[in-house]
């Protein structure tokens, strides 16, 4: 008999029962942010109740402003009404919740793991396609749709099919300069967009084991990007170091218990997996992308593809629709790009190490275009300032700002103006993400950083080297 | 939900790769009702429409000859990217009642299915033909039968779909799945008595 994935064992523990074919999964814990407000009416529509109020919690970080502590601020009454439906909401079903005002409020993916919500084991859900981030401690967690976050609040369940298994294998050293962020837009453009639909991805390998927890979760975060709902790192040292002692973490004699769990999980050897995919971690370098899709990532050292070199009819016009959408000409190079602004945060890359690694490069420099650092939680923002990181922000010229989605998203009154260009390090690229016709690069903190501080996308390692 | 058998309407080609749901319809517009007068506007709002609000004219939703289409034949990868059901929402405000595509993004397939609208995916050279069928002869008529599995592009020729037997038999049925999943109450209380003792450090 062939061994059992990380996947495998932890899915097979939580079947409830079968129906044509699909799994009646039962779902350990809920998160849901300010965005799950219909969900939360479809049920109070249909006169249902709450199966697990428990096991689920809730944080405002979509149309949270991240410039004012007041909501009275905000402009649109129906954004202000959705911010404190978190609150209401919380009271009458009896959630958990860190609301707006509260020092634990945050980006719902940060806030989990940081409050000991996300454990190795379980199986979570959120309405929000980049729950996959929660893997990154050993669970199944993935993003779902709003009648699904309904289906999940009534019954603490869901239909789901089977996925099949992916392994991601990244053997070797990261460079120096080179972060999760690099890694993870390194895989989906060697994977594209939809090398991952339908598959759980297993990250695993030296350069995977050697990352932070932070960086678990960066590279966790933007699996839906190559198209996959699941990404996920094995549990190990890193992991349970990383959750004891967290407010919602067993404690005690629980403890003892849930660590015995937690280190059967890993896949076995002898494990199969239905595709696997090896990627050499010592040659991954700072990645730049240029498109409109995450797929479209280069190294910064590179010059932009030539749409002429590509076979496929239908690619290279979109790759024409996307160079003139960004207004960048093939063969240019990645150096000789220009941002307008600066956005370090989101799901992404919000959390402290993420702080820490843009706040290097900041220290003693100045910016040279607008430049945001948005903290992914209130507990993150208070550390990063006990470190005075802010203060190397602030003196550098950057604009410290208080917990939430901001700039990711476009929609809470952080966006760009059309026709502006983003160094993010946030997750998408999309055309008119960050706001209608506005063009988006993603990068890691520390060249977000880079590219503040010289106005042009730069080899952060450089900087580096100088510092 | 509303049940889906058989299904006839003109077909509208979308040539967008990763056509992801903030095109769809973009995040600024989530916040709004999908029962408000207008909402059928978000549809693919900022390929559409310029600054202004007026119509951008080579966007193929705009030539009068696919304004009326309910089935929209896609590209590869067609909804990945946001969770948001709005995606699914706006597309029910525009009366489309089935996406073909090579490939989708799994959680708006997913949504599409709550709705009472079928994703069908379809071999990338079948899409490509379709959609070079509907650009050749705008307003040509799609035909879908769930039951049979299969998709009649305008020449008559049909093309075999796979669905899973769950999904098909919620869509047929126009299933309720919460209150199915209701009727097996019993199921999860047993599995949540079985989860506590093996979960036991979970309970707070």
């Amino acid at each position: 008999m062939t061994g059992k994935t990380l996947f495998e064992k932890i899915w097979k523990r939580h079947i409830v029962t079968k129906r044509h074919g699909q799994t009646l999964l039962y779902i350990d814990r809920h998160l849901c942010h300010d965005g799950s407000f219909g969900a939360f009416n479809r049920l109070r529509q249909r006169g249902l109740g709450m199966r697990r109020p428990d096991q689920t919690f809730m944080t405002p970080d979509h149309y949270t402003p991240t410039h004012t502590a007041s909501l009275d601020d905000l402009e649109d009454p129906r954004a202000r009404e959705i911010a404190a439906a978190v609150e209401v909401n919380a009271k009458e079903f009896g959630v958990t919740a860190f609301p707006w005002g509260d020092r634990r409020q945050g980006i719902v993916h940060v806030v989990g793991p940081e409050q000991g919500i996300t454990l190795p084991g379980l199986t979570m859900v959120c309405g929000d396609s980049h729950t996959s981030t929660h893997g990154a401690l050993g669970c199944i967690a993935f993003g779902i749709g709003s009648s699904e976050v309904s289906h999940v609040l009534a019954t603490q369940t869901l239909w789901q099919k089977t996925p099949k298994t992916m392994r991601i294998t990244i053997d070797g050293k990261l460079g120096f300069g080179v972060t999760a962020k690099d890694v993870i837009l390194a895989i989906i453009r060697k994977i594209s967009a939809f090398g991952g639909t339908g598959h759980a991805i297993e990250y695993a390998g030296s350069a995977i084991r050697d990352l932070s927890m932070e960086g678990r979760l960066t590279i966790c975060n933007m699996p839906i990007e190559a198209g996959s709902r699941f990404g996920m790192v094995a549990p190990d040292e890193t992991t349970f170091s990383y959750i004891e002692g967290r407010p919602f973490a067993p404690k005690g004699e629980k403890w003892e218990e849930a660590l015995t769990f937690w280190r059967t999980l890993p896949s076995d050897d002898d494990a199969a997996f239905d595709v696997e995919v090896l990627l050499g971690g010592d040659a991954i370098a700072p990645m730049v992308t240029w498109g409109n899709s995450p797929q479209d990532a280069v190294q910064v050292t590179e010059r932009l593809p030539d749409p002429d070199s590509e076979t496929d009819a239908e690619r290279k016009a979109a790759m024409a629709a996307a160079y003139d959408y960004m207004d960048l000409k093939p063969g240019m190079a990645v150096t000789d790009i220009r941002p307008d602004r600066v956005f370090i945060g989101a799901c992404t890359n919000s959390r402290i190490e993420d702080l820490r690694s843009a706040a290097a490069v900041a220290k003693g420099r100045k910016a040279v275009i607008p430049a945001m650092v948005v903290p992914g939680s209130g507990l993150v923002r208070a550390q990063a300032e006990a470190e005075g990181l802010d203060r190397i922000f602030t003196d550098a010229g950057f604009d410290w700002r208080l917990a939430g989605c901001s700039m990711c998203v476009g929609m809470n009154g952080d966006t760009l103006k059309p026709g502006e260009r983003s160094a993010s390090t946030s997750n998408r690229n999309f055309r008119g993400r960050q706001g209608p016709a506005s063009r988006t690069h993603l990068v890691s903190p520390a060249m977000a950083a880079a590219a503040a501080v010289t106005g042009s996308f730069t080899d952060v390692r450089k900087l580096m080297e100088g510092s | 939900m509303e049940a889906f058998t058989i299904f006839k309407g003109a077909g509208v080609p979308i040539d967008i790769q990763n056509c992801d749901t903030d095109q769809i319809i973009p995040a600024r517009f989530l916040r709004r009702d999908p029962a408000d007068e207008g909402y059928d506007r978000y549809l693919f709002h900022d390929l559409r429409f310029a600054e202004d609000g007026s119509e951008i004219a080579d966007f193929i939703l705009n030539n009068p000859a696919y304004r009326g289409a309910s089935v929209i034949i896609a590209e590869i990868n067609w909804g990945c990217g946001s969770s948001r059901e709005n995606a699914v929402y706006v597309l029910v405000a525009n009366g489309i009642r089935s996406v073909v595509a090579p490939s989708f993004g799994d959680i708006h397939y997913n949504n599409c299915m709550k709705h009472g609208i079928l994703p069908v995916r379809l071999h990338r050279s079948d899409c490509d033909t379709l959609r070079q069928q509907l650009h050749d002869t705008p307003g040509a008529q799609i035909a879908l039968d769930l039951e049979a599995q299969t998709v009649t592009g305008p020449d008559g020729k049909s093309y075999d779909f796979e669905i899973d037997p769950f999904d098909k038999h919620g869509l047929l049925n126009g299933l309720d799945e919460i209150g199915m999943t209701l009727g097996h109450d019993a199921d999860i209380t047993d599995f949540e008595r079985r989860h506590r003792d093996d979960f036991g450090w979970l309970e707070q």
